[in-house]
């Protein structure tokens, strides 16, 4: 509720040619806007240029935008667009229906970590449980080399999960509006993040364990 | 009679689970078997923090020069 009186709010000033509230929106989202965008396109001097067209779009939308998506959304649909358009002129399409490349069906936990038939009624139960990490020290679980290995984690996964993550669990967009924003149904987001998020865990269960 | 899910169809349903789209009975089905399996409660765990691990890696802060190219662009557009 407090969202939409503060985006109401926000449209009125920017609507009213307000400096200070566009500033406000680049604070909040400009960063969000190239990291989207290099999901699309390699470079980063293209995708900071994208993003400044998508603000340019922005601008000359306002007193056109009738706020049938919060104003997030729309934001984000416009550079999604722009960046789609230019990678299909950069020949490096990312195709969010074509899953070919990705193992759908392919369990997102090593096998060998749950027990095999030969253990009768444990079977598929785990053979090697994950460990706490509770016990592990905060500046560790916080520290930069973390945070490096997540995102380096993020920049190896396949396109469309690289996608999906960074929007639902860095920008925090919610499904439907995933959805929206890419052009894909709610399940394949869901089984996308699935994959996503599963790859995340393991490099960081592989490193806690290493450091710990 | 019930389906007893097993860990390795369970680890398999975190997400849809921690997404809130399991259906009632599925979800009643998964929250027994966490609750007696060591296991899937450290899984589990370890998801929600992964999750919450990955939302720190935003970064904010706007160069200069960015800033000033996008007021130039706002300046630009309030001339008209």
């Amino acid at each position: 509720m407090d969202l939409k009186v503060d985006e109401t709010a926000l449209l009125h000033s920017l609507r009213q040619r307000d400096e200070l509230a566009f500033t406000q929106l680049v604070e909040q989202y400009h960063a969000s806007l190239v990291r989207l965008a290099r999901l699309f396109v390699h470079e980063e001097t293209v995708a900071e240029e994208l993003s400044q067209e998508t603000w340019i779009a922005v601008l000359h939308g306002l007193d056109g935008f009738e706020g049938r998506s919060s104003l997030k959304t729309w934001i984000f649909t416009i550079l999604t667009n722009k960046a789609k358009t230019r990678s299909l002129r950069e020949n490096r399409s990312l195709v969010f229906s074509d899953f070919e490349d990705d193992h759908f069906d392919s369990p997102t936990v090593a096998p060998q970590r749950f027990k095999d038939a030969s253990a009768g009624a444990s079977a598929n139960h785990w053979a090697v449980e994950p460990a706490s990490w509770a016990g592990i020290p905060e500046e560790i679980i916080l520290s930069g080399e973390t945070l490096h290995l997540i995102r380096q984690t993020i920049a190896g996964l396949p396109e469309q999960q690289r996608a999906v993550i960074t929007l639902r669990d860095i920008e925090e967009f919610s499904a439907q509006e995933i959805c929206n924003i890419l052009g894909i149904s709610e399940t394949n987001q869901r089984v996308l993040l699935h994959r996503a998020r599963a790859r995340v865990r393991e490099a960081l269960e592989d490193y806690l364990q290493a450091e710990h | 009679m019930d389906h007893v899910i097993t860990c390795k169809e369970l680890v398999e349903l975190v997400t849809d689970y921690l997404e809130g789209t399991l259906s009632g009975e599925t979800r009643a089905q998964m929250e027994r078997h966490v609750a007696g399996c060591d296991g899937c409660t450290k899984y589990l765990e370890q998801m929600r923090r992964t999750i919450q691990l990955t939302g720190n890696v935003r970064e904010e802060d706007l160069s200069a020069a960015q800033r000033e190219d996008l007021l130039r662009l706002f300046r630009d557009w309030k001339k008209g």
